[in-house]
Parts: structure tokens; C-alpha cells; sequence
């Protein structure tokens, strides 16, 4: 027969559960409605309890396989035909393959008092006619109340609602009643929620500052676990949506594989490699600082991978963007006509903030994008307190990343105020590049830095940011006495310290040439000295050998002067040569 | 002019027996030989529950004369028997 649709394992062990196929209402509940049991849907006039009555019997037919009945006490078939016709819904179709019985009670208040006893058997019949015809396993009783204003003797009519219960629990048949909320410490008119103690549900519908919100909360779950928030639904062409985004956790994938920024300077500066594929990057600045810039490129690069990408524009259209971008040399149309980049834009005011996450949500659960961006994240803030904006923000990241898309959040800060006011988004972030004017010489300049990024070595350093007609180029920066340099004044800055290195230069030639110079003037020097020196020496040793030549005359000519004598002895001729050694 | 009755009743309980006893003895008192009672069991007949739109039993419908009129319960009293089938008028 029916087969079960269990989206949590554990705790349809515990207790079984009947998928509702209702987009995120089995996340919250953990697997559906009680199997079997019937689950009070309550809300105010408008709060959409009708239509989820109806989508959990269609989906139950068309996805689950079980057949349902739908008993209105309210609304005509003709009238509800025709208002879920619009959601995508063709009764007729399932009503005529006995996929679904719809019956219409119809009771006006008789003019009479009662005349006596009697009791809702005539109701039950209908029933239990109608699960027979089609073999139901779903049933929905929307607003079982009315009876309360159609019937006398409101004894009669609330044991006989608490006998109906009894017999639909026997039947084992998933039920599920919708009742008018009116007063809010009430949960229904006349209080039937006392037997129903297993799964009560509200729906509401609220307006604040002109926006409208729906919200759904469980309000108890007996022997089941459940989320306790109100979550935000969306009533729209495909039926409700639930978000039930917060539920999911933290225990995402964390992939380790890089996707390119399509900056190839700022991949250098993430480690070489770029962003983590699944991550979320926030790349925050002052106006006109170039946030949606970096995100085209990314995108641009993502396309060229063959990724599909996503781009959520809450500030211009796509038109504006496309131009925009084709102005410095990055064209995204071809990717839009291939199929690889579609874009959705519109105001956040249009809708809640709610509203927005849930188009977000839908947008990217067809589309199965690789790469997301939101541009800008701050407009969301127009619609919504800061609160309720993170509160978004944390729902949206989650979903992004239990999806492996690595996001780019754009973000508008005030001038000023940079890093603080961004400080409880940029949590959730796990690169943040900080995009800045700076303000030198009479001119503003783009700056990027690398404020964090998880789980990667990344650069320090501030990079001056600069648009050309093609593309985008990230260049270093000068850090001078008043900070960095950016612009003009860095390149008056490289041309100063060009200067600078040419004037040592030229110096440093000048001093090897007086080097030089002075070599050559001692060397001169050195010749001339040597030069003297031997002249001099020439003229010493000159004397020198004449002096001992006169000396040998001497001693000679005495000899022959002594010989020639004969007058001294041998004696004599020694003493003679001695005192004339001393001469010389 | 004749007098078309229907009652609904859900089986043979004590209700049905009392509301069609309650029924018939009115009748012979205030419309002899005027009237028509059809007794449609929804237990046996349980689809025709949705024509006259039957939620409680049992219901007494007069469908002639026109208009319809409906009337619910046992048909204890009397009285509103009579006012719910608008008889006193056509005393």
C-alpha cells in the first residue's frame, strides 16, 4: 500500500510518520505528520490552513501514494478547484483517478431549536463513504468548527467531534484538522485542540511595517522531536515552503579543493590557490569600491570552469550589471545565453525578509548552482532589523554550504565604520576581503586586503586595486610616511625612488672615478719617487766605487813609496794600513 | 396537498426507532392522510448522505411542500417539530 517517505530514520523508528511532501515542513517535524493520528492546523482567517490541508492530501496522492479525502465544511469544491488551480493543483484530475474524494458539507442553521437528541452519525457515513471510495489514508476536515455554528446544543456537537477523533485514530488514518484561530491566547474557537494531544500546528499571518510575513511554528509533537522556531513559509505557484533552514546544523561537508577567484593576483594573495570551493566570502566596502566587480569576476571564472552560477542582484538589474561589467572588459552575457549564469533581481522591499530567503532558497534548489552571489546582502537590512537579518543570513549560509556552493556576499558598509559594523555577519564568513577608499593627494583609490580567510595561509598585505578596460589587476602599494600610497601618488612615489636610485648611482660613478684618479696619481708618483731614488742610488754607488778606487791608489802608492825607501820595517807597514782603513 | 417526508436515520438505535415513532404519531395527528414518509437508512445507503447534506442524524427533511426544510433530532418536542415544518401556519 502506502509507502512511507522517511526523511529522518531515527526517530520515524520511534514513532511512524506520514511525509507531508510539503517543501520543508518534514524537516522541522522529522518526518512528517503522526502516521494515523490527526494533527490540528490552526490560524487566523487568511493564514493559508485550507491550502495546507489540501497540499498534504494532492502530495500524499501524487508523491506517497496515498489516497485522501477532503471534507470542507466551508468552502465549495467549485470554489476550491478553482483557488488551488492557481497553486498547481488539478483536483478534478486526482478526484476523477480516485486519487482524492472531496465532499462539501453544507449545513445552514435551521431556523429551529433542537427537537431532541441526535447525534453526527450522518457525518460520519459521509466519511467513512468517501475513505472507502478512493480507499483513503489521508483525511482533512477543514474547519470542523462550523459545525459549532450550524448545529444546536454545542454539547452534542463537541462529543461528537471528540467521538469523530476517536474513530479517525481507530481508522489509523492520518487526519488532519484545520481550526480558526480568533484570539490569540486561543488556539481554536471552542477549544478542540483538547483532543487532539498530538500534533498541533500554527499558521500565521502577520503584517509588520507594511511588509507581510507568514510564519508557522509546531506548537507540540507528542513522542516526536521537533524545531520549536517559528519558521517563515511562502505560499506561492509551487504550494508552501517552509524554511527550515535552522534546523540543519553545522555538520556541512568542508571540501579542500580551491575554485579561482578569477583574480589571479588575488588568488596569489588566498594562498595561491584562491577561495575554498563551499565557503562563504564577504567582500565588504564603501560605496563604489568595486564589490561588484570582484563578484563578476568570479562568476565570470566560475562560467568559464563550465560552473553554473547564480546571481542574486537586490540593487540593479541585470541589464545594468551586464553592461556594467563589459565596460572593464568582463562579458557575462555569453554565459547567460549558454544557460551557465542566471540572474534574479529584484527589491528586497517587494516581499519580507522571509520571502526573500525563501525565493533564494527555491531559486537555487532548481537552478543547483555551484557559485552563488548576493549583492548587495545590506539591502536586506531595508526590510528587516539587523536581527532578523543574521538570523537570514546564518539559515542561508548553512543551506549554502550543506550544498557545497561557495557564496560571494557583497556588503555596503558606511564609510568609517568599516570593520565594526559588519563584525556579526562576518562570523559567519570564511573569507572576508575588505575593499576601501583611500583617500591621497586629492584622489580616491581602490584598496583589497585579505581580512581573514579560514583555513589558508593569506597575504597581509594591502593591494591597490585598479579597473582597466580589461579587467581587473590587483598591484602592490607604497607604503610611505603618511600611510599607503596609492594612484598618483604612488606613482610619483616610484618615480621619486627611481630618481633616487639613479642619483646613487650617478655617485657611486663619481666616487669610483676620483677611486681612480687618485690610483693613477700615486702610481704617477710612485714612478717619479722611483725614479729620484734611482738617480740618486746611481750617483751614491758612483761615489762610492771612486772612493775605494782612490783608496787602493793610496795604500798602493805608499807601498811603493816604503819600497822605494826601504826606511821602515814590516811592523810599520801594518800600522800604516790600518790607520788608513778607518778612512774609508 | 400532499406532504413528501423524508427521515435519515443511521441504523436501527434507539434514536431512529424514537425520532421515526415521534414522526409518525405527529403526522397522523396533524396531516392524516396527506402524507409520505420515506425512512432512508445512511448505513445502508450511506451516498445519499451528500444529496440532502445530511451531517446529523436524524434529520427530518420535508421536501414537499416546497421549500425544503430540515429539521434535527429525535422529534421529541413537539413543538418544534411543528414550528420547523412550519405546520402551525397550516393549522
Amino acid at each position: 500500500m502506502a509507502q512511507k517517505k522517511k526523511t529522518r530514520q531515527p526517530s520515524s523508528k520511534t514513532l511512524p510518520k506520514a511525509s507531508t511532501g510539503i517543501q520543508g515542513l518534514d524537516e522541522i517535524t522529522g518526518g512528517g505528520l503522526p502516521r494515523g493520528r490527526p494533527t490540528l492546523v490552526s490560524g487566523g482567517a487568511g493564514s493559508g490552513k485550507t491550502l495546507f490541508g489540501l497540499e498534504f492530501l494532492v502530495r500524499g496522492a501524487t508523491q506517497f501514494g496515498e489516497p485522501g479525502v477532503f471534507m470542507s465544511f466551508e468552502e465549495s469544491i467549485l470554489d476550491l478547484t478553482k483557488n488551488v488551480a492557481s497553486l498547481g493543483f488539478d483536483l478534478d484530475r486526482l478526484v476523477a483517478e480516485k486519487k482524492l474524494f472531496v465532499d462539501h458539507v453544507s449545513i445552514t442553521r435551521s431556523e429551529f431549536g433542537e427537537t431532541g437528541e441526535y447525534d453526527l452519525e450522518g457525518l460520519f457515513i459521509r466519511i467513512a463513504d468517501a475513505i472507502q471510495r478512493v480507499g483513503a489514508r489521508r483525511v482533512v476536515l477543514d474547519t470542523l468548527e462550523a459545525l459549532f455554528g450550524e448545529l444546536p446544543n454545542p454539547g452534542i456537537v463537541r462529543s461528537e467531534i471528540r467521538r469523530l477523533f476517536t474513530w479517525l485514530k481507530q481508522k489509523e488514518l492520518t487526519t488532519v484538522i484545520t481550526a480558526e484561530r480568533d484570539q490569540p491566547d486561543k488556539l481554536t474557537r471552542h477549544g478542540i485542540e483538547e483532543f487532539v494531544s498530538d500534533c498541533v500546528i500554527l499558521l500565521d499571518h502577520r503584517i509588520r511595517e507594511e511588509i507581510s510575513t507568514r510564519r508557522l511554528r509546531i506548537v507540540k509533537y507528542r513522542g516526536s522531536t521537533h524545531g520549536t522556531n517559528e519558521y517563515p513559509f511562502l505560499i506561492d505557484d509551487q504550494g508552501i515552503s517552509v524554511l527550515p533552514i535552522s534546523s540543519l546544523g553545522l555538520n556541512h561537508e568542508a571540501p579542500a579543493e580551491r575554485v579561482s577567484s578569477g583574480i589571479a593576483r588575488l588568488d596569489g594573495m588566498l594562498g595561491g590557490k584562491g577561495f575554498y570551493r563551499g565557503s562563504s566570502i564577504l567582500a565588504s566596502g564603501t560605496a563604489g569600491t568595486g564589490k561588484t566587480t570582484i563578484a563578476a569576476c568570479f562568476v565570470d571564472a566560475a562560467c568559464r570552469r563550465g560552473d553554473r552560477s547564480l546571481f542574486f542582484a537586490f540593487e540593479e538589474s541585470p541589464q545594468q550589471i551586464l553592461r556594467n561589467m563589459r565596460s572593464i572588459g568582463i562579458d557575462l552575457e555569453p554565459w547567460v545565453r549558454k544557460g551557465l549564469l542566471q540572474f534574479h533581481a529584484a527589491r528586497p522591499t517587494y516581499g519580507g525578509i522571509e520571502q526573500v530567503l525563501l525565493l533564494t532558497h527555491k531559486r537555487i534548489t532548481s537552478f543547483q548552482p555551484s557559485v552563488v552571489v548576493v549583492d548587495p546582502v545590506t539591502n536586506l537590512l531595508m526590510v528587516s532589523t539587523q536581527n532578523e537579518v543574521r538570523s537570514m543570513l546564518t539559515r542561508l549560509v548553512d543551506f549554502l554550504k550543506t550544498q557545497g556552493i561557495t557564496t560571494i556576499f557583497t556588503s555596503l558598509t558606511a564609510a568609517g565604520a568599516l570593520e565594526a559594523s559588519e563584525a556579526d555577519v562576518s562570523s559567519l564568513m570564511d573569507t572576508w576581503l575588505l575593499l576601501k577608499n583611500i583617500e591621497v593627494g586629492g584622489e580616491r583609490n581602490r584598496a583589497l586586503y585579505v581580512l581573514k580567510s579560514r583555513g589558508m595561509k593569506h597575504s597581509n598585505q594591502i593591494r591597490e586595486f585598479v579597473l582597466t578596460d580589461d579587467g581587473l589587476r590587483l598591484l602592490d602599494v607604497y607604503l610611505g610616511a603618511e600611510g599607503v600610497l596609492t594612484g598618483s601618488a604612488r606613482m610619483s612615489q616610484e618615480m621619486r625612488e627611481k630618481a633616487v636610485v639613479t642619483f646613487r648611482l650617478q655617485e657611486l660613478e663619481t666616487r669610483r672615478r676620483e677611486l681612480e684618479r687618485k690610483r693613477q696619481t700615486f702610481e704617477a708618483r710612485m714612478v717619479m719617487l722611483r725614479a729620484e731614488f734611482e738617480a740618486e742610488e746611481e750617483i751614491i754607488q758612483q761615489t762610492i766605487s771612486e772612493s775605494e778606487l782612490l783608496g787602493q791608489e793610496v795604500v798602493q802608492d805608499r807601498g811603493q813609496m816604503v819600497l822605494s825607501r826601504q826606511a821602515d820595517s814590516s811592523s810599520y807597514k801594518k800600522e800604516g794600513r790600518s790607520k788608513v782603513a778607518p778612512v774609508r | 396537498m400532499a406532504w413528501n417526508l423524508r427521515l435519515y436515520v443511521a441504523g436501527q438505535t434507539p434514536k431512529s426507532i424514537r425520532a421515526f415513532a415521534n414522526l409518525k404519531a405527529m403526522c397522523e395527528e396533524h396531516l392524516k392522510g396527506r402524507y409520505r414518509i420515506e425512512l432512508i437508512d445512511l448505513r445502508e445507503n450511506p451516498q445519499l448522505a451528500r444529496g440532502d447534506q445530511i451531517v446529523a442524524v436524524p434529520t427530518l427533511v420535508r421536501r414537499l411542500p416546497q421549500p425544503l426544510r430540515t429539521v434535527i433530532g429525535d422529534l421529541s418536542n413537539s413543538v418544534r417539530l411543528l414550528v420547523g415544518l412550519d405546520l402551525r401556519k397550516v393549522d
